[in-house]
C-alpha cells in the first residue's frame, strides 16, 4: 500500500516555500504601512499636544471704582491700568526697553481678559482681585521648553531679564499651565496663544452640510436614473466614462470652476461657507455617483423581477425596493466622500476660504474658513507658537475624519442588520 | 424521497385522481403566430398556443429551446428587457395584451408570476404577501389587507407554519416556505393566470412536493402555466403538455398523450432522454 501522506520533498517543497515567502511578504507590507502610520500619527501627536495647554500669569489687580464706571467698561481702557499695575510689580523697571519686555510677558489680549472678567462679575470693582491672564507666546514657548538657555540673548526670543522675572514668578506660585480651551472654543487670532480652531471646525461643518445637502439628493437621483432607467446606449456610456472621469479631476479645477462659476458669474459671497459648500459638492458628486451605481448594482435583479412581476411600476419597483437596499451603501459612500471633501484644501483657497477671519461663523453666508486651510494657514506663520497649534489643528481635523469614517461603519451596520 | 417519485426512477405517470376530473374547458390565454426576438436573433417561431382555464400546463424542452421566453411573453415581462421584441398576438380573455390601451401593471395584476429562485423581498412576511394588494389599492383597510394576507397565506399552505411571526424576515424562511410564500404573494393580488418559471428547481424533493401539491390544489381557483426542467415534474401536475425545441413548438396537447404516444420524432427523442 502506498502511504499518501509520504510527498514531502520535490515539487512540493518549492510550493511550500513559496507560501511561506508570500506570506512573509505580506506580513512587511503590512508591518511597513503600519510603522508610517505610527510614525506619522505620533509625531503629530507629540508636537500637538503642548497646543492644549496654556500657561497663565497671575496677576493681583486693583481695579479702582473711580476709575472704571459699571455701565461703560466695554471701552474702558484696561490696557493703561495692566502696564501700570506690572510696573508696580517692578519698581526698578525703569528705561524702556525693560519695560516693553516687561508688558511682553503676558498676552497682548490680556486686558480684554480682564475686562471680560469684570463685565462678568461688576462687583470686582473698588476691590483687589488676582486675573489669571495668559503669557505671551514667546514665555509660553519658554515655559514649554523649546527655548534654549545657552543661546546669546541676540539669538533667542527671550531676554535674560525675562527669564529671570519667569523664574522669580514661578518660585512665588504666580504661573500655572492650564489647559487651553481657547484653542477648542476661540477663533483665528495673530497672536498664537489665542489663537483656536472653533472658528475653522465650524466652517468646515457648514461647508459640508451645504456639500451634503446639494451632492447626496442630485448624486443619488443621477446613479437612480444611471442606473435604472436610461436605456444602455452611447450616450448613456458617454455620461458614464464622463463621471468616472471627473472623479479624477484634481480638485484645484474645482476650485477655479467655483470661483469663475458661483463668484464671478453668479456673484455669491466670497470666502463662505456656502460656496465653500458648492465647490465641495461638484467635488464629491462623482464619487456619490460611483459608489450609489455600486450598490445599486449590487441589489440582486430577482427583487426588480418579483417587484415588476406583481404590477409594481418602474418607479415603486425603484423607490419601494432598490433604493432602500442600496442606501446603505450610498450613505457609506456618500460619507467617504464628504470625508474626502472635510480634508480638501487647494479648491477652498480659490474661492477665497483662506481669508484670516477671527470671528466664528454663525451662518453660510457669513465669512469663514475651514479647518485644512486653518492648518494651512498657520503652518505658513512665522512665529514658533503657531508650530504646535498646525499639529493639534492636525489632531483635531484627523480626529473628524475618524469620526466621519466611524459614523459610515455604524450606520452600514445599523442598517443592514435589519435583515 | 417524494411521494410522487416513482423509487425505480422511471417517469412516474401515475398521477393523482383529481387531475382526471373534468375542468371547466374554455380558453383563457392564447397565443398566435408569436415570434420572439432578441435583438437580430429569434428565440420562438411562429408558436401558437390555447390555454383552457383552470388546469396547469407544462412548458418542457431542453435548455435554450425558448420555454422561458414564451412565458414571460404571456405578462409581458420581456418589456424590460429593451432588445426583445414580441410580434403575433397573445390574448388574455379575448383581450390582445399588446393593445395600446393596456395598463401593463393591471395585465401582471391579472398575470401572476413564481420565479426560478425564490425571491422573497427583504422585508417582513407580512409586507411581502401585502405588498402586491397595497400598491394595487385592492384593500380598503389594514383589516381587510390583513383578512387578504391571511387567505393567501392559507392557500399557499404558509399560514399554520408561519402565523406567529408574520413581522418576521420573508429572507429568513426555508427554501420551500420562501417559494410558497413567493405563492402566496402572487395569489394576493388575485391573478387569473400564474406563471411559473422553473418553480422548483431550487428546492429539495419534500419541498417540491409540497409545491407540486400545491399547485394542484390551486387549479381549483388559477389558470397555471408552468416551465420545468423534471419531466417527472411535467407529468405529474400538468394536465396539458408543450413541446418546445429549439424555438419551435413541436407538439402541444394532453400530458397524458404526450408522455405516452407522442406524435413528433423529436418529442419521442426528449422525453426517452435522446436528446435534451
Amino acid at each position: 500500500m502506498t502511504n499518501i501522506f509520504k510527498v514531502r520533498g520535490g515539487n512540493n517543497l518549492k510550493r511550500h516555500k513559496v507560501e511561506k515567502r508570500f506570506r512573509v511578504y505580506g506580513m512587511i507590507a503590512i508591518a511597513t504601512s503600519l510603522a508610517f502610520l505610527v510614525i506619522m500619527v505620533g509625531s503629530i501627536t507629540l508636537r500637538g499636544a503642548p497646543a492644549f495647554k496654556q500657561s497663565f500669569i497671575k496677576i493681583e489687580m486693583h481695579i479702582p471704582a473711580e476709575k472704571f464706571n459699571k455701565n461703560a467698561l466695554q471701552n474702558s481702557r484696561f490696557v493703561s491700568y495692566l502696564k501700570e499695575t506690572l510696573r508696580a510689580m517692578y519698581p526698578d523697571v525703569k528705561t524702556r526697553k525693560d519695560k516693553k519686555q516687561l508688558f511682553r510677558l503676558v498676552s497682548s489680549n490680556a486686558e480684554y481678559t480682564i475686562r471680560d472678567a469684570v463685565i462678568a462679575n461688576p462687583e470686582l470693582i473698588g476691590k483687589t482681585h488676582n486675573f489669571w491672564v495668559r503669557t505671551s507666546s514667546d514665555i509660553d514657548m519658554y515655559l514649554k521648553g523649546y527655548v534654549d538657555e545657552n543661546l546669546p540673548q541676540s539669538e533667542r526670543r527671550i531676554s535674560d531679564q525675562q527669564v529671570k522675572w519667569i523664574a522669580d514668578l514661578k518660585k512665588a506660585n504666580r504661573i500655572e499651565v492650564r489647559f487651553n480651551t481657547q484653542f477648542l472654543t476661540g477663533g483665528d487670532s495673530r497672536e498664537p496663544e489665542q489663537a483656536g480652531v472653533f472658528g475653522a471646525v465650524i466652517g468646515s461643518a457648514l461647508s459640508l452640510f451645504v456639500c451634503f445637502i446639494i451632492a447626496f439628493p442630485i448624486g443619488v437621483l443621477a446613479a437612480v436614473y444611471l442606473e435604472e432607467f436610461a436605456t444602455k446606449n452611447k450616450i448613456s456610456r458617454i455620461f458614464e466614462v464622463n463621471i468616472n472621469n471627473l472623479a479624477a479631476v484634481p480638485s484645484i479645477v474645482f476650485g477655479l470652476l467655483g470661483l469663475a462659476i458661483f463668484l464671478n458669474f453668479f456673484g455669491l459671497p466670497r470666502s463662505t461657507p456656502l460656496v465653500g459648500g458648492l465647490v465641495l459638492a461638484l467635488m464629491t458628486l462623482p464619487t456619490i455617483i460611483i459608489a450609489s451605481r455600486a450598490s445599486l448594482r449590487a441589489v440582486p435583479p430577482s427583487i426588480r423581477e418579483a417587484a415588476i412581476g406583481l404590477g409594481a411600476s418602474k418607479v415603486q419597483t425603484t423607490f419601494h425596493h432598490v433604493v432602500p437596499l442600496a442606501m446603505p451603501g450610498m450613505l457609506t459612500g456618500t460619507i467617504l466622500g464628504m470625508a474626502q471633501a472635510l480634508g480638501e484644501t487647494a479648491p477652498l483657497l480659490m474661492i477665497g476660504m483662506v481669508a484670516f477671519i477671527v470671528d466664528v461663523p454663525t451662518s453660510i453666508t457669513d465669512a469663514a474658513t475651514a479647518l485644512p486651510v486653518q492648518i494651512f494657514l498657520w503652518a505658513d506663520s512665522p512665529e514658533r507658537g503657531f508650530m504646535e497649534k498646525t499639529s493639534a489643528a492636525i489632531i483635531v481635523l484627523l480626529m473628524f475624519l475618524v469620526l466621519m469614517n466611524l459614523a459610515a461603519i455604524i450606520l452600514r451596520r445599523r442598517l443592514e442588520r435589519r435583515w | 424521497m417524494n411521494k410522487y417519485t416513482n423509487p425505480n426512477g422511471e417517469l412516474a405517470l401515475k398521477k393523482r385522481s383529481i387531475n382526471k376530473q373534468p375542468m371547466d374547458n374554455h380558453s383563457i390565454l392564447s397565443a398566435k403566430n408569436v415570434d420572439v426576438f432578441y435583438g437580430e436573433k429569434q428565440a420562438l417561431f411562429d408558436v401558437n398556443l390555447e390555454l383552457t382555464a383552470n388546469s396547469v400546463t407544462s412548458l418542457i424542452g431542453p435548455s435554450g429551446c425558448g420555454k422561458s421566453t414564451l412565458l414571460r411573453c404571456f405578462n409581458r415581462m420581456n418589456d424590460v428587457i429593451s432588445t426583445c421584441k414580441v410580434m403575433g398576438s397573445i390574448k388574455l380573455d379575448g383581450q390582445d395584451i399588446h393593445d395600446k390601451k393596456v395598463d401593463v401593471v393591471s395585465l401582471r395584476q391579472k398575470v401572476g408570476m413564481v420565479f426560478q429562485k425564490p425571491n422573497p423581498f427583504p422585508k417582513s412576511i407580512f409586507e411581502n404577501v401585502a405588498y402586491g394588494p397595497k400598491i394595487h389599492g385592492l384593500a380598503k383597510s389594514s383589516r381587510e389587507l390583513e383578512e387578504i394576507v391571511e387567505k393567501s397565506l392559507r392557500r399557499a399552505g404558509l399560514w399554520e407554519e408561519v402565523k406567529d411571526r408574520l413581522e418576521q424576515p420573508g429572507t429568513g424562511l426555508s427554501g420551500g416556505q420562501q417559494q410558497r410564500l413567493c405563492i402566496a404573494r402572487a395569489i394576493a393580488v388575485s391573478p387569473e393566470v400564474i406563471l411559473m418559471d422553473e418553480p422548483c428547481s431550487a428546492l429539495d424533493p419534500i419541498a417540491t412536493a409540497i409545491v407540486e401539491e400545491l399547485i394542484d390544489e390551486l387549479r381549483e381557483k388559477y389558470t397555471i402555466v408552468i416551465v420545468t426542467h423534471s419531466m417527472q415534474q411535467a407529468a405529474r401536475v400538468s394536465q396539458q403538455t408543450a413541446f418546445f425545441h429549439l424555438g419551435y413548438m413541436v407538439e402541444f396537447g394532453e400530458t397524458d398523450a404526450i408522455f405516452t404516444t407522442p406524435k413528433d420524432e423529436r418529442t419521442q427523442n426528449y422525453i426517452t432522454g435522446r436528446i435534451g
